[in-house]
């Protein structure tokens, strides 16, 4: 796989393994965000588990390797998270009644068959982009600090 | 509108998301805090109306039935309180768009603030003892953010200390639930309060009632928790200090006043008596301390106090007569503590130190700020017709009413050395040979004595309107005298 980010350290094994299993990890925490609806997962791990996923690439590279990756403004995506979030729960507010009831139902997609969809998993995606937010605001601020 | 208790909630929470999308937009912040936070007093005040007309409201977020989910709910009490909160950040946003640099409005000091509004009102409305140590900590989050803006050194030691006792203070509270929920097996207030009456709390709930009176006096400051306040509210700037001095320490306050009316009502010899010496204690203590000292910001901090002491022993006594003066003196309270702050704030921007020694004479180039600073002076040690008095006389009547003649004189006398405290500044800061200042913040006088103008106007309306405010306070303590009206609104089936 060609490699178009400078390296500062020979970490050949760490980084050359760090380019495919990121992607491994991303994948597993889609599928716990999903999983969390009947099972155990949902926006919180799944939100963790993709923060470690950046947390390895910021190990085997550095800070400025993972901004070129991803220019995101991590306390953006929190607020933008939160406002998911409080949105989800308000919506109940339009059909009067109580804040963060929910609604849910089963569809017929294509391709997935009967699905169920809830309007909770919205509400977890809000959880999901806060928490990858804030963990990653976290270490960065304590990484840009040494 | 089932939602209505809701909105004082949800206006804050929204804004404070939205004005993270734009931290460094300074004239955008300003502005939607001020539109938002007006929003909020506007739902605030058809909330109280529509308390006044309907009863108690409540609302079960997720729609789960009572026991089970998180009850909102707006009692009278919680609905004025909740009004007081937001009339209150609304006066110290606009009197911080003068106040504050820009450096510190950019590092997201009205962010802070609004969360600071939902936590405030969240721990007033919820009916869920688990749900109001969510809100403690959300306004305590915020208040984090904002004891340390600016970064001054002594901002971060004292942050430290409060950190830390406040740290202390959340793990307590929710070992305390926790104790509460083994014993009672239930979080929603009502039901717990209808289980304690149906065992008729044995010694163990007693215990838990102490635990409780730690936890809420650590926040609101009674004898001997309070050791923290005095040094902590010294360091922030003036606005946040006004948040503090009228919000935080109230929000203790109101924990004590909900939990031993709601749960703890039926051992009074032991748990009101206790409070009742505590409270006397910490008035005691709080006037010696504002006697003490010759710094503004001091005296003020210690006639918080003061304050809270005196509505405390309202509570302790638990007549009819004394919680009415209770209610009625917290907002008293609230409203007047603010607006001191406010006044001082600028005494300090002109003679640029908060010491006595360094002011004198301010009558002479300021003569509007004095004699404002004077009534709002008059207010607060209670002389008649402003409103500190008729809270005050409620609370003594009460006292004498339940045959205790120490407490009653104990509030009296307090009353006439806190007007000897604050009159201390009045006498020493604007009497006296004019001095020539060159505090930062002189030329800013005028913008900034509005807000606190307006604060003080309200706290002399809110005196003189007392007839009409009476009804009000009278159905906002019909359930504390009576439970079952709060158990019957949250678990009524329908």
């Amino acid at each position: 796989m060609k490699n178009p980010i400078k390296k500062h350290t020979n970490d050949v094994i760490l980084e050359s393994s760090t380019t495919f299993i990121t992607f491994i990890i991303f994948l597993f925490a889609v599928y716990l965000f999903f999983a969390g609806h009947y099972t155990p997962g949902g926006g919180f791990i799944g939100g963790l588990v993709t923060a470690s996923a950046l947390v390895l690439v910021l190990l085997a590279f550095d800070i400025k390797t993972l901004r070129q990756i991803l220019p995101i403004d991590y306390k953006q995506m929190t607020a933008v998270g939160m406002l998911i979030s409080v949105l989800t729960a308000s919506g109940a507010l339009l059909f009067n009644k109580p804040f963060f009831t929910h609604a849910h139902g089963y569809f017929n997609l294509p391709l997935f068959g009967k699905t169920s969809l809830h309007t909770a998993m919205l509400f977890d995606l809000g959880v999901y982009l806060v928490v990858v937010g804030v963990t990653m605001t976290i270490i960065q601020t304590i990484g840009e600090s040494d | 509108m089932i939602n209505l208790p809701l909105l004082p909630l949800l206006i804050p929470l929204i804004t404070g998301v939205i004005l993270m999308l734009f931290p460094n937009r300074l004239r955008l912040q300003r502005s939607v805090s001020l539109v938002s936070t007006f929003l909020t007093i506007v739902a605030t005040i058809y909330l109280v109306y529509s308390v006044r007309k309907d009863g108690i409201l409540t609302v079960t977020l997720g729609s789960w039935p009572a026991p089970f989910g998180i009850t909102l709910v707006s009692d009278m009490l919680s609905a004025l309180l909740v009004l007081t909160t937001s009339l209150l950040v609304f006066f110290v946003i606009w009197y911080s768009m003068y106040y504050l640099s820009d450096l510190h409005q950019r590092f997201y000091y009205y962010i802070a603030v609004q969360f600071l509004l939902l936590g405030v009102n969240g721990a007033f409305t919820t009916g869920d003892i688990f749900n109001m140590f969510v809100f403690f900590e959300v306004f305590l989050i915020s208040s984090y953010v904002l004891i340390v803006l600016g970064g001054k050194p002594a901002q971060l030691r004292e942050s430290l200390k409060y950190l830390l006792i406040n740290v202390i203070s959340s793990a307590l509270f929710v070992m305390t639930v926790a104790f509460l929920y083994g014993v009672i097996g239930s979080l929603s207030m009502a039901d717990i309060s209808q289980k304690i009456t149906e065992i008729n709390q044995p010694g163990i709930l007693s215990v838990i009632a102490v635990l409780f009176l730690i936890v809420f006096g650590l926040k609101g400051a009674i004898f001997p928790l309070y050791f923290w306040l005095p040094g902590s509210y010294q360091v922030p700037p003036t606005p946040v200090l006004a948040l503090f001095g009228a919000l935080l320490t109230k929000v203790g306050v109101y924990g004590i006043l909900r939990t031993y009316s709601l749960f703890f009502s039926h051992q009074q010899q032991f748990t009101h008596q206790l409070l009742g010496w505590l409270a006397l204690a910490t008035i005691v203590i709080g006037v010696i301390g504002a006697l003490a000292t010759r710094d503004v910001k001091q005296i003020l901090i210690y006639n918080i106090i003061v304050a809270v002491g005196v509505i405390l022993y309202g509570v302790s006594v638990m007549t009819r007569q004394s919680l009415e003066g209770a209610v009625f003196y917290l907002i008293h309270d609230m409203l007047i503590k603010a607006a001191l702050f406010l006044l001082i704030g600028v005494m300090i921007g002109i003679a640029g130190s908060s010491r006595l020694k360094d002011m004198g004479g301010m009558i002479k180039d300021y003569p509007l700020l004095g004699w404002t600073y004077f009534i709002a002076a008059l207010s607060l040690a209670g002389i008649p017709p402003l409103s500190g008095f008729i809270g005050k006389l409620l609370i003594v009547r009460g006292g004498f009413e339940a045959g205790d003649l120490v407490g009653p004189f104990v509030v009296l006398i307090s009353s006439l050395l806190v007007l000897y405290s604050v009159m201390q500044i009045f006498i020493r800061g604007f009497w006296g040979t004019p001095k020539t200042y060159s505090g930062p913040k002189r030329h800013l006088t005028k913008q900034l004595l509005a807000p606190a103008l307006a604060l003080v106007a309200m706290t002399v309306l809110y005196g003189i309107g007392t007839e009409a405010v009476r009804p009000l306070i009278s159905q906002a303590v019909d359930p504390l005298v009576d439970p079952t009206l709060y158990i019957q609104a949250v678990l009524r089936e329908d």
